[in-house]
């Protein structure tokens, strides 16, 4: 898995290249909320377009930076989501809590 | 069910072992016709049945070991992944959404396992361990072997 973070206004921008499971959720959470620490970003957008693979553990994830991101006020948008990792966040239910944009720029727009 | 072919995979209870059991059961399954969406479906049960081994049966210690056996017959596949961790003590609860006490997890893998497999069937001993059934019907069973 390899991440990719970038700062837009008080935006955190995080792409994720690879699966996200067992075995890179816990370095997925750490490097996440090491960039959302160290740019004090108030909101998050995460660009799963390059995700090819995800299930609970990755989930979890993803859920747990969406309560910290909302605990701080802010808000978390999802963009470029492949087909089948859309149909497990959906079953998971995140869809209904968090958009799903095709543009980071519609994202960056929608969360601020 | 009998089975035409069957595989037998035994992995250390390491999360860096379950990319590779995914893929495996992947390709085995790839002997029929099968949509990606199916695969898919296929990749994440078997990954949520091997976490749940690692993480809760065997509570994430590295020496221990998780057996998965895939067998097909016709376009059925049946899928059995079975630790020899802690158990469970109350299965019913275990199936439930939201089982799972860590808050970082969302005690969903046997949601997923119950919603992308057609069978889900899970035995389990506290102190034994547990196996985990997960079958898929992946169309005409007409060339199945009787």
């Amino acid at each position: 898995m390899l991440l990719e973070t970038q700062k837009v206004d008080n935006s955190l921008i995080v792409k994720i290249k690879g699966e996200l499971d067992l075995l890179t959720a816990e370095t997925f959470r750490n490097l996440v909320e090491r960039a959302i620490t160290a740019e004090k970003a108030q909101h998050l957008i995460l660009d799963l377009e390059h995700v090819d693979f995800i299930d609970s553990s990755g989930l979890g994830v993803i859920l747990g930076r969406y309560r910290r991101i909302r605990e701080q006020g802010g808000n978390m948008a999802i963009v470029g989501v492949k087909p089948h990792v859309k149909r497990v966040l959906e079953l998971a239910g995140i869809l209904g809590i968090v958009k799903v944009y095709h543009q980071t720029e519609q994202a960056l727009q929608e969360v601020n | 069910m009998k089975a035409q072919n069957t595989i037998k995979l035994t992995i250390q209870s390491l999360p860096e072992n379950i990319p590779l059991a995914r893929v495996t059961v992947a390709a085995f399954v790839a002997q029929v016709d099968v949509t990606v969406d199916q695969l898919e479906d296929i990749k994440v049960a078997v990954s949520e049945a091997i976490s749940n081994a690692i993480i809760h049966g065997y509570e994430h210690r590295p020496d221990e070991w998780v057996e998965i056996e895939v067998s097909r017959s016709g376009h059925t596949f049946q899928i059995v992944v079975r630790d020899y961790g802690k158990g469970i003590a109350d299965v019913e609860a275990a199936l439930q959404p939201g089982y799972s006490t860590d808050s970082e997890r969302m005690g969903l893998g046997f949601v997923f396992m119950q919603s992308f497999m057609d069978e889900v069937k899970v035995t389990s001993e506290v102190g034994k361990g547990t196996t985990v059934v997960l079958v898929k019907h992946l169309g005409s069973d007409q060339d199945a072997p009787s």
